[in-house]
């Protein structure tokens, strides 16, 4: 059989913090030995409440976070990204596959949107070209080509930061798809929008998982879009997984376990969404 | 929070220990303005009135400048500003990588902390100490101005542009290096065009302080209308240095406006 798609196992993440009063420093435990692993391309929702740790999974799974020294490790394709708390000689060839897309400011807003979308070939390229972004004409109608169909390429030519919150989410996912990312990575893409533009973005991530069998995980904010939009649900709280299992099957009880006196927020997406 | 009784919230109060701290530093304010005031004779101040006569007879030949020799005068105006030019463009140069080894976002501290100590020596020399040791170096001439504004100048803009580099937004970076970018493709797709407008404002800044600069420079044997002005001044001819302030003034009042007017666009 194939190596996982991503294989997580057993990772800790450790932060400390300075504290200002004591003199001294606090630490904070934000993933506690989490485990899964994603076999064939799914969609994967990761929900819990805030500082639950998602953010810092899905950063670990890239490689911008180290994980804890240990017995941990992460892999994607069968290539290990980090382990013992050491990134791999070779994260870089491993992070041209993934492709990332935050909540805000993905794009460097000073460059045109189709520059930021062209940035997802440095993985690629080597030496002069991609320093001085000479894309090749090819390259060029690839990123047109993203651009369009993520329903945005009307503003190439405009710099990100004059673009709408949901015009810059579609660029990022433009990016990943220029990338030729088998994995993406999403962390809350969806939580400064309004709810029709999200509904729009979490179509593309689906129809990217689809059309083009790119694996997904998704942190979200709110459980009706991951029962929504994806197929299995992994639920953090305080750094340890809590659910993992079909979206479907994650029900009322469990939920208010993991959300507690935050339930009511949980929910706040709309009603439509379904 | 939801769950925080209403009597539980107390408004900050500052603490004994910041407010003896606050007096304290008025009170060290009080004891050196006290203290510098015989050393920088302030006492003398008076003679400002009784010496009026004296600087009537100096306003006198300043009120009537003369500008038969003003082709010279602007030639060596126009050589000031060709040395505040060449001084600001050799700092930009080599501030561009020092500035980054100096940023903790983008260096070890292992690196930062003796770049920052380094920098920190170049802003430390003054332009007319480091004019004088090129003069030795180079011989009397521009290229001694030169030198010297671009040691001083690569300390100060070396550290202003790694304070826009440390003041960056992360996220953006993150994604050039999460697409696999390498380490220089991050800086150059992720930190320059952030940082851009901003540096070119310090760098504009600092023209237009090197302009001053390279005229107070001239005075030293570094060329440019300074020179001229010393020559002058020994020569008691006050009507052209009169001349020459006034061709100093219009030209750095000048050169003051438009980049202020470049920078204002840029932000
Ligand atoms: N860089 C960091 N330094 C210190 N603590 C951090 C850092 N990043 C996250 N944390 C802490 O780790 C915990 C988990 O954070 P995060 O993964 O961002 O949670 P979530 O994304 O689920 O809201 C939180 O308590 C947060 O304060
Ligand atoms: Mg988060």
């Amino acid at each position: 059989m194939a190596a996982a798609l991503v294989e997580v196992k057993s990772i800790s993440k450790t932060f400390t913090r300075k504290a200002k009063a004591a003199g001294g420093s606090t630490i904070h435990k934000a993933l506690d030995a989490v485990s899964f692993t994603m076999e064939r391309p799914e969609r994967i929702a990761l929900i819990g409440p805030s500082g639950s740790g998602k953010s810092t999974l899905l950063r670990s799974i890239s490689g911008l976070h180290t994980i804890d020294k240990g017995q941990g490790t992460v892999a994607v394709f069968g290539r290990t990204v980090q382990s013992n708390g050491r990134l791999a000689g070779d994260v870089r060839g491993i992070r041209a596959d993934m492709g990332l897309i935050a909540q805000q400011f993905n794009l460097v807003g000073r460059l045109s949107l189709f520059t930021n979308v062209a940035l997802g070939f440095l993985g690629k390229i080597a030496g002069v070209r991609g320093l001085l972004g000479l894309w090749s004409g090819e390259e060029k109608q690839k990123v047109m080509a993203a651009l369009d169909h993520v329903g945005v390429a009307a503003m190439a030519g405009q710099r990100a930061n004059t673009l709408s919150g949901g015009q810059q989410q579609r660029g990022a996912i433009a990016r990943a798809i220029v990338q030729g990312a088998r994995i993406v990575l999403a962390d809350e893409p969806v939580a400064s929008l309004d709810p029709v533009t999200a509904r729009k973005v979490m179509k593309l991530l689906v129809d990217l998982n689809e059309r083009d069998q790119v694996g997904v995980i998704v942190t979200l904010h709110q459980v009706d879009y991951a029962k929504t939009y994806c197929d299995r649900i992994l639920a953090l709280k305080d750094g340890r997984i809590v659910y993992d299992g079909p979206a479907a099957e994650l029900d009322e009880g469990t939920l208010k376990e993991i959300y507690g006196a935050e339930i009511e927020d949980a929910y706040w997406g709309d009603d439509n969404a379904r | 929070m939801a769950g925080t009784r209403m009597s539980d919230l107390a408004p900050p109060t500052t603490g004994m220990a910041t407010r003896i701290g606050n007096w304290l530093m008025v009170l060290v304010v009080v004891a050196i303005l006290a203290v510098s005031f015989r050393g920088a004779h302030i006492q003398d101040l008076h003679m400002l009135v009784d010496k009026s006569a004296n600087t009537g007879n100096y306003l006198q030949a300043y009120l009537t400048p003369n500008f038969t020799d003003w082709k010279r005068y602007a030639a060596a105006m126009w050589e000031t500003l060709q040395i505040a030019v060449w001084g600001t463009f050799l700092s930009i140069i080599l501030a561009v990588p020092i500035s980054f080894l100096c940023s903790r976002n983008i260096a070890p501290a292992w690196v930062v902390q003796p770049m920052r100590g380094f920098i920190a020596l170049l802003r430390a020399f003054p332009d007319i100490v480091l004019g004088t040791a090129f003069l030795v170096a180079v011989g009397p001439g521009p290229l001694a101005g030169v030198l010297a504004l671009t040691i001083n100048n690569t300390g100060t803009l070396a550290k202003l542009f790694s304070e826009a580099v440390e003041s960056i937004e992360a996220a953006p970076v993150e994604g050039v290096r999460a697409t696999g970018g390498s380490r220089l493709q991050e800086i150059v797709w992720g930190v320059i065009p952030q940082v851009g407008p901003l540096w070119t404002s310090f760098a504009l800044y600092r023209f237009e302080s090197n302009a001053r600069s390279a005229t107070v420079l001239g005075l030293i044997g570094a060329g440019g209308i300074g020179q001229l002005l010393f020559d002058n001044l020994n020569g008691y001819d006050y009507a052209s240095v009169s001349a020459i302030a006034l061709i100093i003034v219009v030209a750095v009042t000048l050169i003051d406006i438009l980049s202020q007017q470049i920078r204002k666009r840029l932000l």
